[in-house]
């Protein structure tokens, strides 16, 4: 970089720069954070993920004014909320809507990092944190889930903390202590209300601000993988493919912010329930600790995971390993930037053996995914005559297979990632 | 320069992101109004400070009851024919005249501040700083060898007569209020809702 004494501004700008480092941290993060010139589509959903973040603090802030979390009034309370107070529908709808769609982008923002290697060296720590965003997000959507009080809200809870139980020796103990009763219960929904709304909000919101610092540190990775670093104008120190983030990629982040909200819209205003996988049917029943609803599925962006969880068999009579590969699915993500050994980062240069990988993994995704809302004798079972399988559900040995390719993708990735043919990448990023 | 790549039109521009700024800020203020809305009262709350209604036939002459709209205390008081007459003997009224007109509805601006000459409706809180005043309906007593009968707030000492009408000199600063109400058939009044004009 050129050391250019900065203009000093004058008036309130001037006024606050003596005090506060504003103009510099407005240079430093947008008008003069240079992203390479070359993002696709793939690159609005950081930004979307982000606007979500936003919506569903500030809708979740007007819901706290009307809701109550307590087991005899949370489900009335929601009810109150949908019918009395004042566009109350709204903000309710917005923020589940925005509950489902900020997975859907969540999901979207992963897997252009997965095309696009953006975890690779060196982007680790970016990564990582992204890792723990997703994490936290999901323990925030789980206990946000509770708080309507409804039958899946109820039922969910009940399966997912006795998940806890499994675990070896402390199990039953911390099963307890995570609901602070024998079972779900007014004390559960007070403490799961404690987490929904202040701790893991205020959790996130800091690895969100670690996400963007340690992304500013490195800057942004691109569909080519190139580094833009590398060729930098000789008198200002500008990487020569980059461009300034505002205005170039605030407008563009518009337009897609755009397309993002009709299709949000549209789903607020004419599908809130998404036909039963944005909000269940069964959670329009109040809660009912004797009575379990016929099925119990968790929302759609739990589905692959809970596939997983059911497709393995109980290992001596104990449940833990499934558990134990339900959580060691999530946390495996952990591991991708040391997994994968491929010199190259985008998908655009590495071979056809990588590009089979993820495509696998992305139909396990899917196929998991939509097994998890089924039960598991969907598709009936297999004819006895057959060896092994015999009398077995059909949906859990699919299940087993996709569960075993979803690993397969991970564990051996850095077989495939180190043999695969890359092509050459070339040097300064490619424009379409 | 690339083929086909204009001069940048300034105009253009300064037209556009104009444009977008005033869309977005209009996008943005539209959606404040549902969340600034929502904090209003809900309609569970506006069912509950609705009318309530009171039959004025629980009231003898002379006596007084207490009933709650919007959860604060409204008095029913029938005034005898005497205590009429000592209304228009009281002469140290702050507002006699009732020149702050918000403190009664318009078919209450008259000499009893009520439609029914006897029936007083009055919202039991002192002007001042909301407190409850007690009734000391008849006259003298521990109120002095002064008093006229009416009502006074212990809370700082606003003295009001049997109109609701403010004594001078107390801290509270206009008359207690008279909720709008109306009656239903002879005696049944409704409290929160305006009586119709008649032409």
């Amino acid at each position: 970089m050129a050391n250019i004494e900065h203009d000093k501004s004058t008036g309130l700008f001037g006024w606050i720069d003596e005090r506060f480092p504003l103009s510099s941290f407005i240079k430093n993060h947008l008008t003069e954070y240079y992203a390479p010139k070359n993002f696709n589509f793939w690159y609005f959903f950081g930004a979307l993920a982000l606007f979500v973040f936003v919506m569903q603090i500030l809708t979740g802030i007007f819901l706290t004014m009307h809701y109550k979390p307590s087991a005899s009034e949370a489900f009335a309370s929601v009810e109150y909320i949908m019918r009395d107070v004042s566009f109350g529908w709204l903000i309710r709808y917005m923020h589940s809507t925005g509950s489902s769609l900020f997975f859907v982008v969540i999901y979207l923002h992963m897997f252009r990092g997965l095309m696009y290697g953006s975890y690779k060296k060196p982007r680790e720590l970016l990564w990582l944190f992204g890792v723990l965003i997703f994490l936290l997000l999901m323990a925030e959507a789980f206990f946000g889930y509770l708080l309507p009080w409804g039958q899946m809200s109820y039922w969910g809870a009940q399966v997912i903390v006795n998940l806890f139980a499994t675990i070896p020796f402390i199990g039953p103990d911390l099963a307890e202590w995570v609901r602070g009763d024998y079972l779900v219960s007014d004390a559960t929904l007070n403490r799961f209300f404690a987490f929904h709304v202040i701790a893991l909000p205020l959790a996130l919101a800091g690895l969100i601000f670690g996400h963007l610092i340690a992304l500013h540190e490195v800057g942004s990775n691109n569909p080519d993988g190139v580094d833009i670093k590398q060729f930098k104008d000789k008198k200002t120190g500008i990487p020569l493919d980059g461009i300034p983030f505002h205005p170039y990629y605030t407008v563009k982040d518009l337009i897609g912010l755009s397309v993002f909200l009709i299709v949000f819209a549209s789903i607020v205003f004419f599908a809130p329930e998404m036909g039963g996988y944005f909000l269940e049917h069964n959670n329009f029943v109040p809660a009912n600790p004797l009575v379990t609803p016929d099925h119990i599925a968790p929302v759609w962006y739990f589905t692959p995971y809970y596939s997983i969880l059911r497709a393995v068999p109980p290992i001596l009579g104990s449940q833990f390993p499934g558990v134990a590969a339900m959580g060691l699915a999530v946390m495996i993500f952990f591991l991708v930037p040391w997994l994968d050994k491929s010199p190259v980062r985008s998908i655009r240069y590495k071979g056809i053996l990588y590009k089979k990988w993820l495509t696998a993994f992305v139909v396990s995704f899917f196929v998991l995914g939509y097994l998890g809302t089924e039960p598991s004798n969907v598709w009936g079972q297999f004819s006895s005559i057959i060896p092994l399988i015999g009398g077995g559900d059909i949906a859990t040995f699919v299940a087993r297979i996709f569960t075993i390719i979803y690993f397969l993708f991970f564990i051996l990735m850095p077989i495939y990632s180190k043999k695969d043919q890359t092509k050459e990448v070339p040097k300064r990023v490619t424009m379409p | 320069m690339a083929k086909g790549f204009k001069k940048i039109d300034l105009d253009r521009r300064k037209f556009l992101l104009t444009a977008t700024s005033v869309t977005g800020a209009i996008g943005v203020s539209a959606m404040s109004v549902p969340f600034v809305s929502s904090m209003f009262p809900s309609e569970k709350a506006k069912a509950a400070g609705s009318a309530v209604e009171f039959n004025t036939n629980l009231v003898n002459p002379g006596e007084m009851k207490t009933t709650e709209w919007r959860g604060q205390p409204v008095w029913i008081l029938n005034r005898s024919e005497k205590m009429l007459k000592t209304l228009d003997n009281i002469t140290n009224l702050a507002d006699p005249s009732l020149e702050v007109t918000s403190q009664q509805p318009k078919y209450c601006q008259n000499a009893t501040r009520s439609i029914k000459p006897n029936v007083l409706v009055v919202v039991g809180i002192c002007t001042h700083l909301g407190c409850s005043p007690s009734p000391k309906l008849t006259e003298k007593g521990d109120m002095g060898n002064e008093w006229e009968g009416g009502f006074y707030c212990a809370c700082h000492g606003s003295r009001f007569d049997l109109s609701g009408r403010v004594h001078k000199g107390s801290p509270a600063p206009t008359n207690l209020v008279v909720p709008p109400h109306k009656y239903v058939g002879d005696n049944n009044i409704v409290i929160g809702e305006d009586q119709e004009e008649k032409s």
